[in-house]
């Protein structure tokens, strides 16, 4: 047995192993760092056993040269190693883990099966703390100056896991600033922070000792309330934060791309995907430390920009798939075959796999079953294909995880056997089974006999049911003329695309058009001039301004959408839409904004700092307000940009007037990433900081100053424990971003959702941040969340990439499980009229009259117009009452 | 699908089928995945649906729903385990609230033979103007809704007990107080209205009423 890297090297695994239970591909293969037959020639023992004789020592390295157009460089990051450090006593405190061994001791599939568990005695530790900013802003030779972005989210979620896991867990965070910047972020923070047993104590925490019996640890923290304290805690995880890709000097020699001083892909201002060597593009966290959603937009937009280099190429290397013609079963009585899954250990250490087999052998209709160890690896896939083919099957039931991965990769195992994929239903006994009652086996395998039985029931009335092609039309129409709108426009344009980019205002730029200056030196209106300049110029890009969307209509490929405009009326037929109509700002009706004029907006100040306004420049003191109108009860989340606009506009006024005594007020300074080296800058420059809280918000008055009219700012400093009083020249407030006031309708006219605080909602957070539920239409910018320039510019070209992606279609493919009404029930009620939201059902004249009728393009498959219908002629394909019905008799 | 597609005859076939308890999860409120806000009308379902169970005299927290995103495995737990306690304590179907096999069995059959009939009722008569969790309670708390719900269904439910057990043999008005422990002048009164339509006749030389 060797030590396990997968799991941190917390637990063992053999020398032939498969990297991990969810690994793509999903091969066994023999590490040669601890092959004892690769090292030293001796053993062989694996050869010997495997019948398949599948095991060959002679191969060898193969060295592959491949011509490329183009190179996306996607390495990741290397989480930062405590060791390097002695402080933490990592490695040699056996209770000091990293956050990442944590995250293995939370996992199923982790070194004890899920239990969280103490190296030093095995035991479940009760009291655990959490150190943040571990290796990050800080200065010290050996850490990382800037934030790792991802921590404070991250160790919010392993507190919510360790108390799944354990409802009367203790945790501690010792903590920084919290910098829950991220969507619906601020309120995972409350969900954390209102937890039983939770405690964030705001406070620099170091490891003073092991206690040599218990092996318990003890940390030194202070509080401005008590002092300085110590306290013990069965483990300490230390929040690791975000390195470089290890190697990164040599993988940037090799590709001849320059690196920035923290040793990540050095960014061009204007397009963060681009390295400095053309034709080599970046995604991921190698832009420098950033988390899912981020990643993803950088995937898709690295993809994008690909494309408009190779987009003359496409389609050359693809090869179209060819299935077997589809065997007619609908007349045979259903021949079930049940394939049960060990995934791994993941059910079949919970769920007496066999005896599942052997009970699924008995119910009605089942004429074959077995095991597979992964059903969803290759050989295992094709083997129900085969056996399908074999048995002569018609109806399959993989009895494993969540249809939501997999189910796709099932159908299509029934497609490769001539069945028609709507034949294939699938038990889930790992997220409803498994994984919940992992501690009740006995009852486990009772519950996946019953899942199964339910199955069973259901296939027996499935139904073989036709997806359709739609024809695509290839034109994108982006509403939206922002730095989001253009530059996801540019992309698709230039990969061979008409599009459409709809302006409500007179002129193109959005936001962009108030801002001057960014963090990184990027001059805004210079670059803002010039895109908007290659908007005009570019031949398939048709741009309306002064416009409003009058209607839309359609579907995925085939929307039709009217637009007023300085044009006049234009009827638009467009196959996908771009959502990027961008944020407003909030108008606060606080610090006396709107009663004095000396008070601003933050982005009003960099306008008077671009315009050189010299009452503003010249001004002794001022003061910046952070965190106005959000974070509050109104409006419940962060709007990730302020701090950073705050600390930009602080560092301008330094530079064009030294003495100026800049303040600034705030909650958490959230410049994340490597923003942080500014955030210092600032500090270093004088700039003050001083922090507050909601529940004592600092107080404006206008007075007078020795004659000196001026901004009278008083705040409780939190660490001195008494009152300021400031006197300020002028005032900024970082007000909120906010939904734009477009986006009601807009959601309305596309049949796309928004989430709690109104701003655009996706259709996965993570995994799918450009797109929406409803396919074809995608989403960009500050529309989705407010997000800073080069942030905008990744997502905006991660749109452009998924717009592509359908564009470069001539079909779609359209669900088969749509309703379908039967006209001789049907009474002509009209209540699934009026139950359908998206407008899928019509009346259709007939010789009877009046009889309902179902779009199948825009039926989305909710069904709820079935609970409508009194005579029940409406149904939803592949959820029928039969088929449901059925069902629930099987559960008893 | 959509939770907004649990129908009144799934929930009252569990039951039928012996279920002590049913369950219905759906996505959090005002957070619909599709733009349908389902959730809302599965919502008025389980309320509609408590009512019914009130009325033919099963304890209403059999039936529970609970709103929840993907995300949310340990609320999903949590309720779970709650709702399997609480109806552990209530106890097996009927039995508890002292209705005999077939009195539950005529009874259930009686409120799915209605299906049809109440997705009319709730249509024309039952539907909250506001969508709001809080708006539903209230309405299906009003005197209003009991009125509609005494008028629309309640009658309409203790007559399709009454032909059920009619079509099976004829029974005198004793016998049917009994069987669905009613009181028998409410008994007397449907069946002096059923007679009126025409559902129902009294056959004098058995004494008994018969379907018509």
């Amino acid at each position: 047995m060797v030590p396990d890297p997968f799991n941190q090297d917390i637990s063992a695994n053999k020398a032939v192993h498969i990297y991990f239970s969810q690994a793509v591909p999903l091969i066994t293969y023999i590490d040669p760092e601890s092959c004892l037959y690769l090292k030293e020639k001796k053993c062989l023992i694996c050869q010997g056993v495997c019948k398949n004789d599948a095991i060959d020592f002679n191969q060898t390295e193969e060295k592959v040269e491949v011509n490329v157009g183009a190179i996306i460089l996607s390495p990741g990051l290397e989480p930062f190693d405590p060791k390097v450090r002695n402080e933490y006593g990592y490695g040699k405190m056996q209770n000091v883990v990293t956050s990442m061994d944590y995250e293995r001791l939370l996992c199923a599939t982790g070194p004890y099966e899920g239990e969280i568990r103490r190296a030093s005695d095995q035991k479940h530790p009760h009291k655990i703390a959490w150190i943040q900013c571990v290796g990050s802003r800080r200065v010290t030779p050996g850490d990382n100056r800037y934030c790792s972005s991802v921590c404070c989210t991250y160790t919010q979620k392993q507190v919510i896991l360790t108390k799944d896991h354990d409802p009367e867990a203790e945790c501690t965070i010792f903590h920084n600033d919290i910098r829950s910047y991220g969507k619906d972020f601020e309120r995972y923070y409350q969900k954390t922070e209102q937890l039983p047993g939770i405690r964030f104590i705001r406070s620099y925490a170091s490891i003073v000792s092991e206690n040599p019996e218990s092996k318990n640890v003890t940390i030194r923290y202070a509080t401005t309330g008590d002092g300085v304290k110590e306290e013990d805690f069965d483990m300490v995880v230390l929040s690791v934060g975000l390195n470089p890709p290890a190697d990164f000097k040599n993988l940037a020699s090799k590709f001849g791309i320059e690196l920035n001083e923290h040793g990540f892909c050095k960014a061009i201002p204007y397009n963060p995907m681009e390295t400095t060597r053309p034709g080599i593009f970046v995604s991921g966290a190698f832009q420098g430390p950033s988390d899912i959603p981020e990643s993803v937009f950088t995937a898709s937009g690295a993809g994008s920009q690909c494309g408009e280099l190779l987009s003359y190429r496409r389609g050359e290397l693809a090869e179209e798939r060819i299935y077997p013609p589809e065997r007619d079963v609908s007349q045979e009585e259903p021949r079930i075959g049940v394939f049960v899954c060990h995934c791994g250990a993941n059910i079949g250490r919970v769920v007496n796999v066999p005896s599942t087999v052997e009970y699924t052998l008995t119910l009605p209709h089942v004429v074959y079953a077995q095991e597979q160890l992964f059903s969803c690896a290759t050989n295992c896939a094709k083997e129900i294909t085969d056996v399908t083919k074999e048995k002569g099957l018609n109806r399959v039931v993989v009895a494993a995880c969540s249809p939501r991965t997999l189910e796709p990769l099932f159908r299509d195992t029934l497609r490769e056997a001539g069945i028609n994929p709507y034949y294939y239903e699938m038990a889930n006994i790992r997220e409803h089974n498994s994984w919940v009652h992992s501690k009740e086996k006995e009852e486990a395998t009772q519950k996946a006999k019953d899942i199964i039985r339910m199955s069973v029931a259901r296939a027996c009335h499935l139904e073989p049911l036709q997806e359709f092609d739609l024809p695509v039309d290839k034109t994108a129409l982006v509403v939206g003329g922002g730095l989001a709108g253009m530059t996801c426009a540019l992309s698709i344009a230039n990969q061979g695309h008409e599009v459409h980019l709809v302006e409500k205002e007179p002129d193109l730029g959005g936001t962009a058009r108030k801002l001057h200056y960014t963090l990184e030196g990027l001059d805004v209106q210079a670059y803002l001039g010039d895109l908007i300049r290659r908007v005009y110029q570019h031949p398939r890009i048709h741009v309306y301004t002064d416009a409003i969307i009058s209607d839309a209509s359609g579907y995925v490929g085939n929307f039709v959408t009217r637009v007023k405009s300085e044009r006049g009326l234009t009827v638009i037929k467009h196959g996908a839409a771009v959502i990027a109509v961008g944020a407003d700002v909030y108008k606060p009706t606080e610090y006396l904004y709107g009663k004095d004029d000396r008070v601003m907006t933050h982005l009003e100040l960099e306008e008077q700092i671009a315009k050189g306004n010299e009452k503003v420049i010249k001004a002794e003191s001022l003061v910046m307000i952070q965190c106005v109108g959000c974070r509050n009860e109104d409006r419940n989340y962060c709007s990730r940009i302020c701090c950073s606009v705050s600390i930009k506009n602080a560092l301008k006024l330094k530079e064009l007037n030294p003495r100026m005594d800049i303040t600034i007020l705030f909650r958490d300074m959230r410049t994340y990433g490597f923003k942080e080296d500014y955030y210092r800058e600032a500090s270093e420059k004088d700039v003050k900081f001083i922090r507050y809280t909601p529940e004592d918000k600092p107080q404006v008055e206008a007075d007078q100053e020795e004659g000196r009219p001026v901004l009278r700012i008083s705040v409780t400093d939190l660490i001195l424990g008494k009152r300021l009083v400031i006197d300020a020249d002028y005032l900024a407030l970082a007000a909120a971003v906010i939904p734009s006031a477009t986006t009601r309708e807009i959601a309305g006219f596309f049949k796309v959702t928004l989430s709690l605080d109104g701003f655009f909602k996706e259709a996965h957070v993570k995994l799918r941040p450009v797109e929406f539920g409803t396919d074809g239409v995608y989403l960009c910018g500050m529309a989705h969340y407010p997000k800073l320039m080069p942030e905008t510019i990744n997502q905006a070209y991660g749109a452009a990439g998924r717009v592509i992606t359908l564009l470069s279609h001539d079909t779609v493919i359209a669900s088969g499980s749509v309703c379908e009404v039967d006209e001789n029930k049907c009474i002509s009620c009209g209540a699934c009229i009026t139950a359908c939201t998206y407008g899928a059902i019509y009346f259709f004249d007939t010789l009877e009259g009046k009889k309902a009728r179902v779009n199948p393009v825009l039926c989305k498959g909710d069904g709820l117009c079935n609970t409508k219908c009194a005579t029940g002629a409406i149904q939803l394909k592949h959820y029928t009452d039969e088929e449901i019905l059925d069902q629930i008799d099987a559960a008893a | 699908m959509c939770s907004g597609r649990v129908d009144l005859e799934f929930v009252f076939r569990a039951f039928s089928k012996g279920m002590d308890g049913v369950f219905i999860g759906g996505c959090r409120l005002n957070e619909c995945n599709y733009i349908t806000h389902g959730n809302y009308h599965a919502l008025s379902l389980v309320l509609l649906g408590k009512k019914i169970l009130e009325q033919i005299g099963l304890n209403p927290e059999r039936l529970r729903i609970a709103f929840m995103s993907a995300g949310e495995g340990n609320l999903f737990a949590e309720v779970t385990n709650d709702f399997v306690k609480k109806v552990k304590e209530i106890g097996p179907l009927g039995q508890n609230e002292g209705l005999d096999e077939q009195a539950l069995k005529v009874k259930l059959e009686a409120v799915t033979k209605l299906v049809p009939y109440i997705r009319l009722v709730e249509r024309e008569r039952l539907r909250v103007p506001v969508q709001s969790e809080e708006a539903y309670h209230k309405f299906f708390k009003s005197d209003e809704l009991n009125k509609l719900f005494n008028e629309t269904i309640a009658d309409k439910m203790v007559i399709s007990q009454i032909m059920l057990l009619l079509r099976e043999r004829p029974r005198s008005t004793g016998e049917l107080t009994e069987i669905l422990g009613l009181n028998p002048s409410e008994v007397s009164r449907h069946l002096n209205s059923s007679s009126r339509q025409g559902f129902v006749r009294y056959d004098e030389g058995r004494q008994r009423f018969v379907p018509a």
